[in-house]
């Protein structure tokens, strides 16, 4: 009985906390039938916050794609508050994101290596954080920006790929998933949110028997090289909410593309496959790219050392190598370093390293070889 | 930072972009192409900011390419143009302005070549010549004294290459290399890169 007065007593003050919500945003949006609702946490929670101080006044909202009628009270989304301190001193050019992570492709897949310190204005908030997370099986992402809007929409972003995969029976591409994440962060342009990412997967390639005729077939991956007549997915995916009417379309397209697409099909895809994407609207394929604010010093060892044709273990240790000497120069980088490596056979992670233990062997190997100039030179 | 230039002929557009992708003060690709094929005969060149140009280039993109399956007819470029000014200028006063300066260069079987100039204000003019960015207050002189209607094709290619090689000269910023394009009544042909020592 006691705790049916305390469950009650719950449910009264949570009624009283809706009641003061001067804005309709919960119930607005989780009954939205659009096909690419994405669930945001109730406002009422978010005003709430412990932490008020050193909020924005007024918040600084993207109302979006009109089109997309969850957005439609784009107000109700709360100040959020900075997430670097407020600098006394200007900085020479936009410092992003305080982590080193680099991505590149080589004749053995592809190579995601991170360093692990979560930093809050100055201070090391964790000093063995995860900033390169596995999306699924063959497809693994590294993170930079606000490390809560990075785990976020990863998980959202691994939602809608098994769902892909459910509906289609084949994995999206690595192109497909960097275009769907693009995609889904445009509506938070202008917003805080930050996210950068660099997404590295291997990609299954299209089945061979592409001369079907279902819509399947306007759904295929849509990498640059395509050619600009077929429909991207994202749109067939918003228009298959609608009645039957623009789904009959776009199979009655597929149909008459498909012969075509046959010839098409059989040169498909299927490899490594490396995108970066940024929360700004930025989506580039690449064969290297390296993200955060250690992101130069580690740009200039791996430009001179990575080419395609490195072994497994040349290419760890020059990922290795980069990612160290961005911790060595950069406050915001260090403790460890994570790699992971893809390959047709999905991911798999090296042991995490400390890098305190190659700074001291560093040393070491430095002494050594003053020791011995010092001795030959002696002589 | 970014550049982009277009030289109409009297049955050719010539247009040229750089290939840099940057970000902040990071080059992230050497090889990123800022053109968008809106239909056989109409090129769509786009630089802004980030988000914006490939969201902008690709919405138009798609429209244009629904409205040739829905009236089994291509739009001329001038009337692409003309949407594209369109929807800039409708966004423009919205929540969501988009920040992108465009070049459209098409051909038209009925009007001709056609160079369209449009900026992130949604302003239009159809013009002989035309740049987009920091380079093209070092290089629009240069159009200005070389440029005749009349111009054969090679010579619009070493016009271009003038340009190029001011900015290489002059310019602060590394622009490496360029795309070259040329659209003329067979469509559209990919032209060989400009890069720094091509002579």
């Amino acid at each position: 009985m006691f705790q049916e007065r305390a469950s009650t007593v719950g449910s009264l003050v949570a009624l009283e906390k809706k009641k003061t919500c001067s804005y309709a945003t919960g119930a607005a949006l989780s009954n939205s039938t659009s096909q690419f609702h994405f669930y945001i946490p109730e406002a009422g929670y978010l005003e709430e916050s412990p932490i008020e101080f050193g909020q924005i006044s007024a918040p600084k909202t993207s109302s979006g794609i009109p089109s997309e009628e969850s957005f439609s009270s784009p107000s109700s989304l709360p100040a959020s508050f900075p997430f670097a301190s407020s600098e006394s001193v200007p900085l020479p050019f936009p410092m992003g994101h305080g982590t080193t992570t680099l991505a590149f492709m080589f004749q053995g897949g592809v190579l995601a290596a991170a360093d692990t310190r979560s930093s809050c204005s100055g201070l090391v908030a964790c000093p063995a954080a995860q900033k390169i997370l596995p999306i699924h099986s063959h497809l693994v992402g590294t993170t930079s920006g606000t490390s809560a809007d990075c785990a976020l929409w990863k998980r959202i972003l691994s939602r809608e790929l098994r769902l892909y995969q459910l509906r289609h029976g084949r994995r999206l591409s690595t192109g497909g998933a960097a275009k769907l994440l693009s995609h889904m962060l445009h509506p938070f342009k202008g917003t805080e949110l930050c996210v950068a990412a660099t997404l590295c997967g291997w990609d299954g390639g299209e089945l061979d028997d592409g001369c079907r005729d279902d819509h399947k077939g306007s759904e295929t991956d849509d990498s640059e090289r395509r050619d600009t007549t077929e429909t991207p997915k994202a749109d067939v995916e918003t228009t298959a909410g609608a009645p039957g009417e623009k789904v009959s379309l776009s199979k009655t397209q597929s149909s008459s593309r498909t012969k075509r697409q046959c010839s098409r099909r059989k040169i498909s895809f299927s490899g490594p496959g490396l995108f970066y994407v940024c929360s700004d609207g930025t989506r580039l394929e690449g064969k290297l790219f390296s993200v955060g604010s250690g992101s130069p010093y580690a740009y200039s060892i791996l430009d001179q050392g990575v080419r395609w044709g490195l072994t497994v273990e040349e290419a760890t240790s020059i990922a290795r190598e980069a990612v160290y000497r961005a911790t060595r120069r950069d406050a915001y980088s260090g403790n460890f370093v994570d790699i992971y490596h893809v390959t047709a056979n999905g991911w798999t992670r090296r042991t995490r390293e400390d890098l305190k233990e190659e700074y001291y062997r560093e040393k070491e190997r430095r002494r050594l070889e003053r020791e011995r100039r010092g001795t030959t030179s002696s002589e | 930072m970014e550049y982009l230039i277009g030289i109409q002929g009297p049955d050719y557009v010539l247009v040229a972009a750089d290939n840099v992708a940057a970000s902040s003060i990071i080059q992230m690709k050497h090889d990123y192409d800022k053109m968008f094929k809106l239909s056989d005969k109409i090129l769509l060149l786009c630089v802004g900011e980030a988000g914006d140009t490939v969201q902008f280039a690709e919405y138009i993109q798609k429209n244009v390419q629904l409205y040739k399956m829905r009236n089994g007819y291509e739009l001329s470029p001038s009337a692409a143009a003309n949407f594209t000014r369109k929807n800039l200028a409708d966004y423009l006063r919205s929540r969501t302005p988009y920040h992108v300066n465009l070049l459209l260069a098409g051909h038209d079987d009925a009007d001709g070549p056609g160079l369209f100039y449009m900026d992130y204000l949604a302003s239009l003019a159809k013009a002989p010549f035309a740049a987009h960015g920091y380079g093209a207050f070092l290089t629009l002189s240069i159009l200005d004294r070389y440029y005749r209607p009349d111009l054969t094709r090679d010579e619009a290619v070493d016009l271009l290459k003038k340009c190029v090689e001011e900015l290489n000269r002059r310019f602060i910023l590394n622009l490496p290399s360029f795309n070259v394009r040329l659209i003329d009544k067979d469509g559209i042909h990919d032209m060989e890169k400009i890069s720094i020592g091509t002579k």
